[in-house]
């Protein structure tokens, strides 16, 4: 059986004194494309950052690559993207990247490559804060391809993208977990859910599914992910 | 703690101060400016100024460096950019020592520019030598560095962070020897300066310019700004968390 990139078991976290995440459970198959869907407040941020190590008053098990969620060792194995654009916007997007290669220790060779990733080439020299919204997002998904990590985590990283360049976007996360990469891209907007091989449904800190596409579909009866959606948390409401 | 993400730090922080030209002009020209103001002052009595010139050396650099880097480790807090790098190999005091020696450089510039103007210009009257004196207006820079990382770990956001300023600085800057030598206040408060380091940041630069060389008192008052500057970065590290709520 393939080893899961992330095992994730009654995970629950507290943030001040409420409780945000109420012991939620599922598996990140090594080499697969997982979508997080759900309202935005959900909780998939806190999810995102509970894997990527930066969340505080985390119980439950967490863990990633094998080790547990926020190791030292994992740090030059995860790529993260968070939901505003985390690069400088007083560089241009070269110089970003080169920082952010300097800090993992990779050749700057590898710069060109993520900055033709996302396809901001004719950008590469300008400052990030005068690009666009959806160019700086791009530019912050390129700091996260650097080094070629096992894990990468993205915090809805296609908000506010042209539909081309979406589905350009779509095909790259695909190719990377063809290549043996692990993919977790979180979203608000359901019409994502049928471009990922597994989908996670979450609504107030709980998982409502962890299905594929259409195994969800079917398992539900609805044409649609967002039908799909909506029954679960009809049925939900119904069993209380 | 690894010396190629250090460097890596400081080289970006100082690739955005080159684009800040506004920001570097404060760092660098401000406190010599504000000197200039004293002496103009107190043009009429330049005993005054004599007295007053030495200590204006140590406290302006570091009130100066204190807030501009506390609301600059703060932007990268707010920006998300610190997250990011807390899941990079980064550790806290690369962070810190990066912003340290990105604006320990700036600080070298400043000290020049304001002993240059201050001794040549101004013709402050030391009799201590003007190269002690640079390394202590340095040292002084670097202190006000060191205090603004620490108190950046404690505000939440950048209007926090500015409100640190008269919380931290301010209450140094009455006690430190500025307004009144330090031996005639009142015990208590005398005491409590005891503990603040801008007040040794002051009994250096004084000490340099009464001419006790850095083998005569003044060099101890250095190594005690020396070492809060290290205790400053070591609990800025130690309060700097990278899973938060």
């Amino acid at each position: 059986m393939m080893k899961n990139a992330v095992t994730c078991r009654d995970v629950v976290v507290v943030r001040g004194d409420r409780e945000v995440l109420h012991g939620v459970g599922f598996g990140l198959a090594t080499g697969s494309v997982t979508g997080l869907l759900g309202p935005s407040g959900c909780g998939k941020t806190t999810l995102i950052r509970a894997i990527v190590g930066l969340q505080a008053k985390v119980t439950g098990t967490v863990e990633v690559l094998g080790l547990p969620a926020g190791s030292p060792k994992l740090r030059d194995r995860i790529g993260y993207v968070t939901q505003e654009p985390s690069v400088y916007g007083d560089l241009t997007v070269r110089e970003n990247l080169r920082f952010f290669a300097a800090v993992l220790g990779i050749s700057s060779g590898d710069v060109d490559r993520v900055i033709d990733a996302v396809d901001l080439r004719s950008h590469a020299d300008d400052r990030v804060d005068r690009l666009s919204g959806g160019q700086r997002s791009r530019a912050s998904l390129a700091a996260a391809l650097l080094g070629n990590p096992e894990l990468l985590v993205l915090d809805e990283p296609t908000v506010g993208l042209d539909p081309v360049l979406r589905r350009d976007l779509w095909e790259l996360f695909h190719r990377l977990a063809d290549n043996g990469a692990t993919l977790l891209v979180s979203s608000h907007v359901m019409d994502e859910a049928v471009r990922c091989d597994r989908l996670l449904l979450m609504r107030e800190g709980e998982l409502l599914a962890d299905d594929t596409p259409d195994g969800l579909l079917a398992s539900v009866g609805t044409s649609d992910i967002e039908q799909a959606f909506l029954t679960l948390i009809d049925r939900k409401a119904g069993a209380r | 703690m690894t010396p190629r993400v250090t460097l890596a730090m400081a080289a970006r922080v100082l690739a955005q101060l080159r684009r800040d030209h506004r920001t570097v002009a404060m760092l660098i020209v401000m406190p010599a400016l504000l000197v200039s103001l004293m002496w103009w002052m107190f043009h009429e009595s330049p005993g005054t100024f004599d007295r007053i010139g030495g200590p204006l050396l140590a406290v302006f650099p570091s009130i100066i460096m204190f807030i501009v880097t506390s609301v600059a480790t703060l932007r990268e807090r707010t920006s998300g950019t610190l997250s990011r790098l807390f899941t990079l190999p980064m550790a806290k005091l690369d962070f810190l020592l990066g912003y340290a020696l990105a604006f320990a450089l700036i600080a070298v510039v400043q000290a020049a520019v304001v002993v240059s103007i201050s001794l040549y210009a101004l013709d402050l009257d030391i009799r201590g030598s003007a190269w002690q004196l640079g390394v202590v207006a340095v040292l002084d820079g670097v202190l006000g560095t060191a205090l603004g990382l620490l108190a950046s770990a404690f505000a939440a956001t950048e209007f926090q962070a500015v409100q640190m300023m008269p919380a931290v600085m301010i209450p140094q800057l009455l006690l430190c020897g500025l307004l009144l030598p330090r031996d005639r206040l009142p015990g208590v408060l005398h005491g409590v300066s005891d503990v603040l380091p801008l007040s040794y940041a002051v009994d250096a630069v004084s000490g340099v310019a009464r001419g006790n060389g850095f083998g005569d008192g003044a060099g101890s008052d250095a190594l005690v700004v020396a070492a809060f500057i290290v205790g400053a970065l070591v609990l800025g590290a130690a309060t700097l968390k990278r899973r938060t709520a």
